[in-house]
């Protein structure tokens, strides 16, 4: 009885611990394909980058070490202040139209009892479209000539611009793309938030005489609060990294009035054959992003530990 | 690679959507909004109300629609009708024929055909591999486990642009094995998978599902595959749904990632090949183009329109 339950004891340890390898082994068995994918695609680009930006490779003749050559070089360019000053105001304007506008048609979407389905495929319509097609759509558009921007203007007994063509309305006239193309997620994610906003609220404060806008102001936004603060970092990470507009509108131009930083680390890769300094590039861009990331991380796990826990 | 704002958002406070039960008296008003229903229903609100709504949808339609109907419309003038101010509304001598000759002029099948390919692959690749992984992760629980989703995660941090030039590098030489991937759909594909976001979805998902169940098909003998595929995966529809959905989407308006590895113009997605072919084109040649490139995308949007939407706040599901 003793020994038998000893020998009982001791196999089923040892079972146990069978079946802890067998469970790591089919665990390890389903994550291999995603371990190699992640280790290839994300992980290790992460420190190539690193490398990258502290070599000099151009793939044909040898790599070698170079230190902080790389940064000397692109501090130089003159093109990578003006891709910092251009990224920057074009997140800044970005976010002044892609933010208050589509948080304003939520707003009013919000309101409206009718048509809503209508009003939703449409402003959603434009975020479908392959992004090329947008924004060759508009590069027509914006043609001084017949262009149906000039067009309009005209029509109406307005001044024409330049759009594109000029320095002082190429960054705008990409920001106007950006905000076309990109406002229907941005709206209908509003739209959900504040459906979420409990209509006692504004019962309340309704009988204690707020108006329309001190009812927005002070029950609106600050209930929506995190989800607008997510989108506000959201919104930053992308607008920073501008390409396609600036690559299919304006190639930087004219007189680099358009050159974004992401735009610029392409052109040293690709035109200049200097993959160290475009690694550079991106890894400034790195730790930037990564900051307002790691925001935007934090935001979100903190909105999820303070729902209530429910399945 | 994709955009940022392509993942979805959660909403605060997801409430399950209550709908008020309909009384015949306020048939047509939902929750309560910021405006009162009482002020709605005076006649002062009425006209204001009405005046809002035909405003919204004129000034939508203006906006959103008009520019479409002018690509449509404006593919069907001749090119000297393109050009002449001012600009006629409806094209005088409708020519659909363009389309034809964009179709054929400018190879768009085989583009489309391409694209379809890379959307395809990617959506059964990441399925496959995200699913596994934050299988073994949420129920099997092995050693490391958070290690590893943390390492997943933690690419979240990191948007994909900024990795471009590494990433590239490595598709065209990877590691160890020193294969060239570019204008192969591997390079495409591959990526794809490795996708934090999914991962995550998935796991919370995942986490959701009573491990008791597990336990007793493990009683009965089922091995982890088979768990997997008779219980997990039936209970998951909703959220592979949704994976499925920003698969595809991202795969399709993704512009930058092929642009760099399908160097080769018979290897591009559409919409690369249309933007590199665009300066040889005839001006409505290229709208002929941009209008049927954009019709899958408008064709997919009708029909999954409900599940795209409610995608877009993902986070908010259960979990």
């Amino acid at each position: 009885m003793d020994i038998s339950l000893s020998r009982g004891t001791r196999w089923s340890a040892r079972a146990r611990r069978g079946r802890g390898v067998r469970r790591n082994l089919t665990a390890y068995g389903f994550l291999c394909a995603a371990l190699v994918c992640f280790a290839l695609f994300s992980w290790y680009p992460i420190v190539r980058e690193v490398i990258l930006s502290f070599q000099k490779t151009n793939f044909i003749g040898e790599t070698k070490w170079v230190g902080l050559k790389n940064f000397h070089r692109i501090f130089q360019d003159p093109s990578f202040s003006a891709a910092w000053k251009n990224t920057a105001i074009f997140t800044l304007l970005a976010l002044i139209c892609g933010y208050a506008v589509p948080f304003v048609t939520a707003l009013l979407l919000n309101e409206l009892r009718h048509a809503r389905g209508y009003l939703r495929f449409v402003v959603y319509l434009p975020v479908m479209l392959p992004p090329a097609v947008s924004v060759l759509l508009f590069k027509w558009f914006y043609n001084p000539g017949p262009g149906l921007f000039n067009e309009i203007l005209r029509f109406v007994h307005l001044p024409t611009l330049a759009w594109l063509d000029s320095s002082k309305t190429a960054l705008i006239s990409l920001v106007i793309v950006a905000t076309w193309t990109n406002m229907g997620s941005g709206t209908l994610i509003y739209l959900a938030a504040l459906q979420t906003v409990p209509a006692e609220l504004y019962e309340a404060a309704e009988l204690d005489g707020a108006g329309l806008l001190r009812r927005i102001r002070h029950i609106t936004i600050p209930q929506t609060k995190l989800i607008l603060l997510v989108m506000l970092l959201l919104q930053i990470i992308a607008t920073m990294q501008v390409f396609i507009e600036p690559f299919l509108l304006t190639g930087g131009g004219p007189d680099n009035a358009t050159v974004s930083v992401v735009y610029l680390m392409y052109q040293y890769a690709f035109n200049f054959n200097n993959y160290g300094g475009g690694g550079a590039l991106g890894l400034m861009l790195m730790l930037v992003l990564v900051v307002f990331s790691a925001v935007y991380l934090r935001l979100s796990r903190d909105d999820r530990d303070s729902r209530p826990a429910r399945v | 690679m994709s955009n940022v704002l392509d993942r979805p958002v959660r909403t605060t406070h997801a409430r399950p959507a209550v709908r008020r039960a309909r009384s015949p008296r306020r048939a047509d008003t939902g929750p309560r909004t910021l405006v009162s229903p009482h002020s709605l229903r005076t006649r002062r609100g009425r006209v204001i109300y009405w005046t809002v709504l035909t405003l919204t949808v004129v000034v939508f339609t203006l906006v959103f629609v008009f520019p479409l109907y002018w690509m449509v419309t404006g593919a069907m003038k001749s090119s000297g009708e393109l050009v002449r101010m001012p600009p006629s509304v409806f094209p005088e001598h409708p020519h659909p024929g363009v389309y034809e000759k964009a179709w054929q002029q400018m190879d768009l099948g085989r583009y489309l055909l391409n694209t379809f390919i890379y959307a395809l692959g990617a959506w059964l690749i990441q399925v496959a591999v995200d699913v596994c992984a934050a299988f073994a992760l949420s129920k099997l629980r092995p050693i490391f486990g958070n290690v590893v989703l943390g390492g997943m995660l933690l690419t979240l941090m990191i948007p994909p642009t900024v990795l471009l030039l590494p990433a590239y590098l490595t598709v065209r030489d990877l590691p160890i094995l020193h294969l060239n991937l570019l204008n192969t759909p591997w390079a495409i594909w591959l990526p794809a998978a490795a996708n934090g976001f999914n991962i995550f979805l998935l796991k919370r998902f995942f986490d959701s599902i009573p491990s008791e169940l597990l336990e007793a098909a493990a009683i009965d003998g089922a091995s982890a595959p088979r768990m997997l595929w008779s219980i997990i995966l039936p209970v998951s529809r909703p959220i592979l749904g949704v994976v499925s959905i920003f698969a595809v989407v991202n795969v399709w308006k993704d512009f930058v990632w092929p642009l760099l590895v399908m160097p080769d113009t018979n290897r591009m997605p559409v919409s690369v090949a249309i933007s590199q072919l665009s300066q040889e084109m005839p001006q409505n040649v290229l709208i002929a183009a941009l209008v049927i490139a954009s019709i899958p995308a408008v064709v997919v949007f009708f029909v999954f329109q409900r599940n795209i939407m409610a995608g877009l706040t993902a986070g908010g599901l259960k979990g």
